[in-house]
């Protein structure tokens, strides 16, 4: 037996578990399934607190970071991310 | 007699960085357009690399030099000529760059079904999120011009986009990571169908599950002059007056600024607003209006009196 990693990367509408997801990845390090971009159009969980609720450990989320003087308006990236993991046991 | 751009349509523009115009070229060209690329049955075509080596070799598409005006870019009579001097084609160019535009790049994008990729043993995977092609801060702005000569269906996995986010500047590939984002879109169209996007637009090709090879030609265009009011020569365009906010009427008469101020389910709710202030922004430049405004949100952080 093995252990291996699925990742769960969850982009919130805001920065609070209970906000509702706006943006997913997963990462499948089990091998079981391929995933890849525009694979899903429906969310895998509502929010970020189904996600817990469904044995997803949280590992890291975004920081938030004052925006920076004189470009307080430039929008970029997605800013609330939140990475959850779940460790599979098995022959892989 | 070319067909500009409705103020309606401009807005859609603003507020998604992307219109359509569905199965608008003719059947006529757009055989002529796969007939002079070279386009075969499927069961003609054993290899990917020498099928679109031969397209590049054989096709009339030209080598054009980046900076060249649009108007001597392609031969007299060819399909791709015909294709840009369409008036509805002819007319959204010069409504977003201007009649002067300039080609800074054209590419015929080909995706194949997954048996090329099973018979040489490779991964089939779809395009990651990404937005074309370095971090772009400019006020100004390029099109990309996509032509579908086919149908797409959904199977052949047309190009995925992402409506609203051309105003946020990232780093091209920096956005590879969301792998999937709320209110994507993908495009399943009819032949002949003509997408224009926002330089800034995020977007990636699908994977393409059908039998058939999909094909999809794209050019970016840079304007040389200010694109200020250009689908609007005879400056009809009025700014709206201010509305009542939030505490309202319910049966308001919708106007072309709840098209500027369309939301998307992929905003997070403070960063909506800010793209909303952002469209504005984008609306004065377009109108020449520096003070106009809508639902408040730049007379309201504009009001400083320190």
């Amino acid at each position: 037996m093995t252990k291996r990693q699925k990742v769960l990367v969850l982009y919130l509408k805001f920065p609070s578990l209970e906000a509702e997801v706006i943006s997913w990845a997963t990462f499948d390090g089990t091998g079981q399934k391929l995933h890849m971009t525009g694979d899903s159009d429906e969310p895998p969980y509502p929010t970020g607190l189904d996600a817990l609720l469904d044995g997803w450990r949280l590992f890291q989320s975004s920081q938030a970071i004052p925006e920076y003087p004189g470009e307080e308006f430039r929008t970029s990236y997605l800013k609330h991310e939140f990475f959850f993991e779940k460790i599979e046991e098995g022959d892989f | 007699m070319v067909q500009l751009l409705s103020t309606e349509q401009m807005a859609e523009f603003a507020n998604s960085g992307c219109l359509f115009f569905d199965g608008l070229i003719d059947n006529e060209t757009n055989k002529e357009f796969l007939n002079d690329i070279g386009h075969t049955d499927i069961e003609n075509v054993d290899n990917m690399q020498k099928y679109f080596q031969n397209i590049k070799a054989s096709s009339s598409i030209p080598r054009i030099p980046a900076g060249t005006p649009l108007k001597n870019a392609y031969p007299h009579k060819s399909p791709l000529e015909k294709i840009f001097q369409n008036e509805v084609v002819a007319g959204a160019i010069n409504s977003l760059v201007g009649s002067e535009a300039v080609v800074d790049h054209q590419f015929l994008h080909l995706t194949f079904p997954t048996k090329y990729f099973k018979k040489t043993n490779q991964r089939q995977m779809s395009q990651v999120n990404h937005q074309d092609s370095t971090i772009d801060p400019r006020i100004t702005f390029d099109i990309q011009l996509f032509y579908f000569p086919t149908d797409v269906s959904k199977e052949m996995g047309g190009t995925r986009y992402h409506p609203g986010t051309h105003l946020r500047i990232v780093n091209e590939m920096g956005i590879a990571k969301y792998q999937n984002i709320k209110g994507q879109k993908k495009i399943v169209c009819k032949a002949g169908t003509i997408g224009i996007f926002h330089n800034g637009l995020w977007h990636g090709a699908g994977v393409n599950f059908s039998d058939e090879i999909r094909y999809m030609f794209k050019v970016r265009l840079q304007p040389t002059e200010k694109q200020e009011l250009l689908w609007d020569p005879e400056k009809k365009y009025k700014p709206l007056p201010n509305k009542a906010l939030y505490w309202t009427d319910e049966n308001q008469e919708k106007t072309v600024n709840d098209i500027l101020m369309k939301s998307y389910p992929w905003q997070e709710a403070d960063t909506n607003r800010l793209d909303k202030i952002n469209t504005i922004k984008f609306w004065r430049m377009l109108t020449g209006n520096k003070n106009l405004d809508i639902d408040y949100w730049l007379t309201r952080i504009e009001n400083e009196l320190y």
